[in-house]
């Protein structure tokens, strides 16, 4: 009777944590869901708030008129060269200046000073205006490189790929030394082949750090036609926003801004998001392991 | 005969290595020129603006330069502490980058638990899977669901009606900003978070929990002695290690969902220096707060830097 008791309670139990844990997965999904289906819905259902997570009067209309905004495919265009740049500039400024650091002090004079100026810049900064003042002075306003060059150096990801350095075997490198290579070639054909898992992590990092940033192409972009697509969609967005806020309902909205403005913007949110959803299974294979290697390792 | 060999073998052995010492002396120049143009970047944007920090301590005017505008001392900083909307600037920092660290903690850590316990492992992976998505959505993006959410007569309002409340004006109500601001913060980034717990609950000896069970403990009592105990290391690690976020309120996330109804609770030292400072082109003042806030970040992080050493034998830097 007791035991039987005790397997009811464990079996309500296991049932209990399941709910909970679909909630919780359906809680964070169901409102992406709802984006979604109101980008696919017809302008009329949108408004009287009729959409759930299905669409309601199917159509592809906003979809077909984001085709048509320029702007949109100039800013996302200007998204991605500096995904590129960014990402190229990064990772090989990582990989070059993580190798010498990761010699110890009696291979590598000077190293100490290099590594006190990486730490330095990572636990401290000149902040915003500063920085903003020195990207203007050197003319680079309204520039692409505004966006790439301020983060250039990502001084977490130099000091996690110098760590991954340092667990190199040594008699690795010995081995391509007394072979005669130089430390250029030994980086080259023995660190980097074993470091790809490492460099994708850091790679991503950058990826989705420059995809996601809106806050640059606002303050060093002073035309909207040089925005990058997370700035363009912020400054529509940022509007409708302030007018919701301030107490208006959205039937109200919808009026105001003409009728199709919340199925499109959805539509531009879906889009601008694709990139990343392509991306997501390389995210989670690299990311969480990279997570967990670098914070449960004793 | 046999030993000459040997010896010629040592003999080149020996050269072989002197060579290769004498390389990785030259190598030093080699790394020299290579980390220069990295150290050259940060020289120029992470440097250059800690110099222009001095502006704080001028009346800087643009034409002029860093270089030839007057000095005031603290004046700014005397200002800024005059200033009665800079207190409730701090306050609202602190309250929402607290609510968001004690609640991303708790939650997250729930979460790895309950997880842990889901033995299907189809569910178990689609779950995970989306739970760890909107960590890496922009919060332009993640804004424009939540406004869809949370307005007079989104999805939330529509369920608060079925229970007889409401309609709650979240995004333009000082009671209820900020518990939006957190809520919406755990909601982004709580799987993200658990992915750490998770492991650290994966790597508690399974043999404890046989043991506990065989002494007849329950599911709580052997997640309160086994589980818990066995992640407390990490726990306060991160704990400790996430202090010096108590400043940093979550710019991009306020940026994209405050308005001026809303800045009695939501304003933060970020969006406060960009707006006076940046926008308002009030440079020296910005700048100023904005020090004030870096130096206490810095001594935040130095100090957690030295408890986490202290307590768990593990550090940042």
């Amino acid at each position: 009777m007791n035991l039987q008791n005790k397997s009811l309670s464990a079996k309500i139990g296991k049932a209990l944590i399941y709910l909970i844990i679909i909630f919780l997965g359906l809680v964070t999904l169901l409102p992406l869901l709802n984006i979604v289906a109101i980008s696919l819905s017809s302008s009329g259902a949108v408004t009287a708030n009729a959409v759930g997570i299905i669409p309601v009067n199917f159509t592809l209309e906003p979809y077909k008129m984001l085709v048509d905004d320029p702007q949109f495919w100039r800013s996302f265009g200007i998204s991605v060269q500096r995904v590129f740049l960014s990402l190229g500039l990064n990772m090989i400024l990582i990989i070059l200046m993580a190798y010498p650091l990761s010699k110890r002090k009696s291979e590598f004079k000077g190293r100490s000073i290099y590594m006190n100026l990486l730490i330095f810049a990572m636990l401290f900064n000149g902040g915003m205006i500063p920085t903003y003042l020195v990207v203007r002075n050197l003319g680079l306003l309204n520039t692409i490189w505004s966006l790439v060059l301020p983060s250039a150096v990502p001084v977490f990801s130099v000091i996690l790929i110098m760590n991954f350095f340092r667990g190199v075997p040594k008699a690795l490198e010995e081995a391509a030394i007394i072979d005669g290579a130089t430390p250029m070639q030994v980086l080259l054909r023995v660190y980097l082949p074993i470091s790809i898992p490492s460099l994708a992590t850091v790679a991503l990092f950058s990826i989705v750090g420059s995809w996601n940033d809106f806050f640059s192409g606002l303050i060093y972009m002073t035309r909207t036609s040089n925005y990058p697509l997370m700035t363009y969609i912020q400054s529509l967005t940022v509007d409708i926003q302030q007018m919701i806020q301030q107490g208006i309902n959205s039937t109200n909205l919808s009026e105001l801004m003409g009728v199709s403005d919340r199925n499109l913007n959805a539509a531009k949110i879906v889009v601008s998001s694709i990139p990343l959803i392509l991306i997501y299974p390389l995210l989670q294979k690299y990311f969480i392991t990279g997570i967990v290697v670098g914070s449960v390792k004793e | 005969m046999k030993l000459d060999y040997i010896f010629k073998g040592a003999r080149i052995m020996q050269q072989r290595k002197r060579t290769a010492s004498k390389r990785l002396t030259n190598s030093n120049l080699t790394y020299h020129l290579m980390i220069l143009p990295g150290i050259v970047f940060l020289l120029i944007f992470n440097y250059a603006p800690m110099f222009g920090l001095v502006m704080a301590f001028q009346d800087y005017v643009p034409a002029k330069g860093i270089f030839h505008s007057d000095f005031v001392g603290f004046q700014h900083f005397a200002y800024m502490f005059s200033l009665p909307s800079i207190g409730r600037v701090f306050t609202n920092t602190i309250v929402i980058a607290g609510g968001k660290i004690i609640f991303n903690t708790l939650l997250a850590i729930v979460f790895a638990i309950l997880l842990n316990e889901v033995r299907v492992r189809w569910l178990k992976k689609s779950v995970q899977t989306i739970v760890y998505l909107p960590n890496f959505l922009s919060w332009v993006v993640l804004a424009s669901v939540v406004v869809n959410m949370f307005n007079l007569d989104g999805s939330v309002n529509h369920i608060l009606e079925n229970f007889g409340v409401g309609p709650l004006n979240f995004l333009g109500s000082n009671q209820l900003f900020r518990p939006l601001i957190i809520g919406t913060d755990v909601w982004k980034s709580f799987g993200f978070n658990s992915i750490v717990y998770l492991a650290a609950i994966t790597s508690i000896d399974p043999g404890l929990h046989e043991a506990a069970s065989i002494d007849g403990a329950n599911w709580w009592r052997r997640i309160w002695h086994v589980t818990l105990p066995g992640m407390l290391p990490i726990i306060l690690l991160l704990a400790i290690l996430s202090l010096p976020n108590i400043l940093n309120g979550g710019f991009d996330q306020i940026y994209n969902l405050y308005s001026p109804v809303v800045y009695q609770s939501g304003d933060i030292i970020d969006t406060y220096v960009y707006r006076v400072g940046l926008m308002g082109r009030d440079y020296s003042f910005g700048t100023a707060v904005g020090l004030f806030k870096s130096i206490i970040g810095l001594v935040l992080i130095l100090s957690a830097n030295q408890t986490a050493k202290k307590f768990t034998e593990r550090q940042l830097f």
